[in-house]
């Protein structure tokens, strides 16, 4: 295969937009060879038709915030960049959904429905992403809690699939079950059954008022089981949030109360109460809040995300205490208490066998759950299992091999080597 | 309204000739679950022959009255084996004829599962067998505090495992989601007869979200034999509003300045003139006399917001000409003010001898247009429509009403029922909301979406069900043939050519 012919006829689809890859455009490690960029879901349509005749391996690829995120690909031939994909095609305000291109940034988003005072509410981990790449890797922050995950706001989705065709499911109104829902299937999927194209997507209307409360507690155990109680009051909080940083005894929860300043003055009070115990509680700057559910891993760091029942995050915390004693590596934890959903970052490059027997232990405090480790240094990734056990892997592979029977999506990024 | 075809399934696709194989089967059950629960004379089956939507009658060859997940997974293990189709059943309320039996086939009901298993407050979760009644999950749930939140009109008799099939709303679900937003795990026997557990007791469980597939999958993709809901938190306060407006354009015009202003209420219902003439001659629910058009608009969450909503709202109606609100306080009041708004299908049975409830979508915004259109086409039609609606999510519920015994008045009403469908789609919208495609709507489906769609939709289908044996003939209007790539078909269609199924 003469690589310039194949630069030629992949650029021929996208109106030139496709590149040799760079040093830069590796994901996670391994190193891709061409970089196209569709400008619409008929260009990407055209681009995987030929990138399919031609065999190629292809990853999506929105800004490229989560990209070292899931195990590294077993061949990255081809990136497919939705960068030239980001307008919002569509938004009603009164409707409260819009119609956008997966590369447009939430940010972007946000800047625009401000405007008529609506939001998308999905916080970002990894400040700067993609509606796309956010949907791929199914991330959320605090305010999950009241508003849910990527899977409770995308109401349709216009897809490309590995052949080339083009596929939309769902609709563009809030309530609607006409056939299969494969918003729910590509989201989180990693980029292994598709490109995601263009989404629909449900939008709520900025609160008129917010605070967020801070409560320091000198032990974990005390903090956990405030977080509980908030997370089960008839406070409505759209997060509660628990934060324990490296070798602390102690830990922080955080409570966020959005609605009218009359009504949250009464609610604060009542928070107050839920928070007992605390050594010092305090309503703080709201961007710093906001700021809570950014991810604090460094490159070189392992992240584990461990999804719990809400009586299991005391567990996970007593975990993460005594891996630090046990083996000596510093944790930082944050997350949705109120959820059942936290961040582990593991901060021991140098002790991988460590870090290691850190996750196995986070997996075995997740009953009922899962511990997945979404970023983790190469030496960590050979030790461990990045998934853990998957309920229902047979019939995943089976979905796969329908939809990208040759395996040339995203392969090996995903559970069970899918 | 086209028929829509449920007879067998030829042998191309399921690789299996069904003469002579329900026999088999029914030897085995009986052999496995006695005589009791497994029903092969005519007129016991009869009785199974549809659920909610009686316009369409298919008598199953075999009906299983399965007790655990055992049964049903010997059941369906035995059906693979044997290639013979299968249905699951519940309560058998569902409205677009999704439990509607296979002549060939065997009917699994689960009314028996009807076992609440764990209800555990402080994880906000609760694990129910399908049989179970929607309403029971939340009477478990509330003397620790909680409820289940979907909250389907049929909660009193509807089971969760067809709440699951159908991806079951309600009229809080504005605020709250549907059933997929309040499922986290499911256990399932897939169509190989494999016991598979979806998701996990905690959210973001880890592989594909087949969960989300399968839910609302209308029974294509297996039976669901037990699952994990989520529990939902009362809140402090509810206030109900009953408003009276003088017609439903003044109504939508509330409807409109109240999501305009930011306010996410738990509900809002409206019902025109004839749904309210209808309920008052039902249940005297006594709404305001005279009205065109009520909104129902029940506020939720902290008192302390609660209250500022409650006086937004009420400004906002008053604004749009509302020349009465009542406002419920206590539960006997907010009863009163949804006996009318619950009770609307059934009671337009006192304003007309037959009727057809129809189930579209459209964007809220276009709720004034289509109204109209309606009212256009019912006119032009000579037949009466009454709208019965979920205003805050552009859910419409028209009902036609018409008289069987006139002659062509049913090919009228269907007639003006698949055009409020069209409506539907002409503006954005979609051709169910809440009662499912099933065997009623398959036939609107290339309407609404194009053959690639339905293709990639029914690749799933292939991953699950390779041989077309999970309730088939429901939702697609043309099966997959499993393994064939899109695109190099020529000639007509097996299905097309064995007479099951047209291409529409």
């Amino acid at each position: 295969m003469i690589a310039t012919g194949v630069l030629d006829d992949l650029a021929a689809t996208v109106g030139g937009h496709a590149q040799e890859a760079g040093s830069q455009d590796g994901v996670a490690g391994v190193p891709a060879r061409w970089v196209a960029a569709p400008g619409s879901a008929e260009e990407a349509s055209a681009l995987l038709h030929t990138a399919a005749g031609l065999g190629l391996t292809v990853v999506p690829r929105g800004r490229g915030t989560a990209l070292g995120w899931g195990s590294p690909p077993r061949s990255a031939d081809l990136l497919v960049s939705t960068e030239r994909m980001d307008r919002m095609v569509e938004h009603n305000p009164g409707d409260l959904v819009c119609v956008v291109e997966a590369g447009a940034t939430i940010d972007a988003m946000n800047e625009q429905l401000a405007q008529h005072r609506q939001q998308l509410a999905l916080d970002q981990p990894l400040p700067g992403a993609t509606i796309g790449g956010t949907v791929s890797t199914t991330r959320s922050g605090p305010r999950r809690l009241l508003y849910g995950t990527p899977r409770d706001q995308v109401l349709g989705v216009t897809m490309v699939r590995p052949d080339g065709t083009v596929a939309t499911a769902g609709s563009k109104v809030v309530k609607n079950v006409a056939g299969y829902d494969l918003a729910k299937l590509l989201g989180g999927a990693y980029g292994t059954l598709g490109l995601i194209c263009r989404l629909v997507v449900r939008l709520h209307p900025l609160p008129r008022a917010r605070m967020w409360l801070r409560a320091w507690y000198t032990d974990a155990e005390t903090a956990a089981a405030a977080a509980l109680r908030a997370a089960g009051s008839q406070l409505a909080p759209s997060a509660v949030e628990i934060r324990r940083t490296v070798s602390a005894a102690g830990a922080d929860v955080f409570v966020l109360l959005e609605g009218t300043r009359t009504g949250i003055d009464g609610r604060s009070r009542q928070a107050l109460e839920l928070l007992a115990g605390a050594t010092e509680t305090t309503d703080i700057d709201p961007e710093d809040g906001d700021r809570l559910g950014v991810l604090q891993a460094g490159p070189e760091d392992t992240l584990v995300k461990v999804a719990v029942p809400l009586p299991g995050v005391a567990a996970v915390l007593h975990t993460v205490q005594a891996a630090e004693s046990r083996y000596g590596v510093p944790c930082h934890l944050q997350g949705s208490a109120g959820a059942g959903v936290l961040h582990v970052v593991v901060q021991a490059r140098e002790r991988p066998d460590a870090v290691a027997r850190t996750v196995t232990d986070l997996r075995r405090a997740a009953v009922g759950g899962s511990a997945v480790v979404l970023q983790a240094p190469a030496p960590v990734r050979t030790l461990v299992d990045a998934w853990g056990p998957v309920n229902g892997l047979a019939l995943m592979r089976r979905v796969k091999d329908e939809f990208d029977p040759d395996h040339r999506f995203a392969p090996g990024r995903f559970v069970g080597g899918i | 309204m086209t028929t829509h075809p449920t007879g067998p399934v030829p042998a191309e696709v399921t690789g299996h000739d069904t003469a002579g194989s329900v026999q088999e089967l029914a030897r085995r059950c009986r052999a496995l679950l006695g005589d009791e629960a497994v029903i092969t004379d005519e007129a016991r089956r009869r009785t199974y022959e549809c659920d909610g939507l009686a316009a369409y009658t298919v008598v199953p060859a075999l009906v299983v009255l399965a007790a655990d997940t055992n049964i049903v997974r010997e059941v369906v293990a035995h059906c693979h084996e044997l290639g013979v189709p299968f249905v699951a059943r519940g309560s058998g309320t569902g409205l677009s004829g999704g439990a509607l039996p296979h002549a060939e086939g065997v009917l699994i009901v689960t009314s028996r599962m009807r076992e609440i298993l764990d209800v555990d407050p402080r994880a906000q979760r609760a694990v129910v067998q399908p049989g179970v009644i929607n309403l029971d999950v939340t009477a478990a749930a509330a003397p620790h505090g909680y409820y289940y939140a979907p909250d389907p009109s049929s909660q009193q008799i509807c089971s969760i495992g067809g709440n699951v099939a159908e991806n079951s709303g309600g009229a809080h679900c504005l605020k709250y989601g549907f059933t997929t937003n309040h499922v986290l795990s499911v256990q399932m026997v897939a169509p190989d007869g494999a016991l598979t557990r979806l998701g996990t007791t905690a959210p973001d469980a880890p592989g594909y979200d087949l969960l989300g597939a399968v839910v609302g999958s209308e029974g294509t993709l297996g039976i669901v034999t037990e699952a994990t809901v989520r529990l939902t938190r009362a809140p402090e306060a509810v206030v109900t509003l009953l408003a009276g407006f003088r017609s439903t354009d003044d109504a939508g015009t509330a409807v409109s300045a109240i999501i305009g202003a930011g306010v996410v209420p738990a509900a809002i219902e409206m019902m025109d003139r004839l749904s309210i003439e209808a309920a008052e001659k039902a249940v005297a629910c006594g709404y305001p006399a005279g009205a065109g058009a009520v909104l129902v608009v029940e506020l939720d969450g902290p008192a302390a917001e609660v209250e500022t909503q409650v006086g937004e709202v009420r400004e906002h109606c008053d604004a749009a000409g509302a020349f009465e609100i009542r406002q419920a306080v206590d539960d006997a009041q907010r009863a009163l003010i949804w006996k009318g708004r619950k009770s609307a299908f059934a009671a337009v049975g006192r304003i007309s001898p037959d009727y057809i409830v129809q189930d579209g979508v459209i964007p809220r915004t276009a709720l004034p247009e289509v109204l109209r259109r309606i009212d256009a086409l019912a006119r032009d039609n000579g037949v009466r429509v009454a709208n019965v609606f979920h205003a805050g999510d552009g859910n419409l519920h028209p009902l036609v009403l018409f008289d069987g015994s006139e002659e062509g008045a049913t090919e009228r009403a269907e007639d003006v029922s698949g055009q409020i469908l069209r409506l539907c789609l002409e503006h954005g919208g979609s051709i169910t909301g809440e009662h499912g495609v099933g065997a009623d709507k398959a036939a609107y489906m290339p309407q609404m979406f194009s053959d690639d769609d339905l293709d990639t939709m029914q690749l799933v289908r292939c991953a699950f069900d390779p041989r077309y044996l999970s309730n088939p003939g429901k939702v697609f209007p043309t099966p997959r043939l499993c393994g064939e790539r899109p695109g190099r078909r020529s000639g007509t269609h097996p299905l097309q050519d064995a007479g099951v199924a047209e291409i529409f």
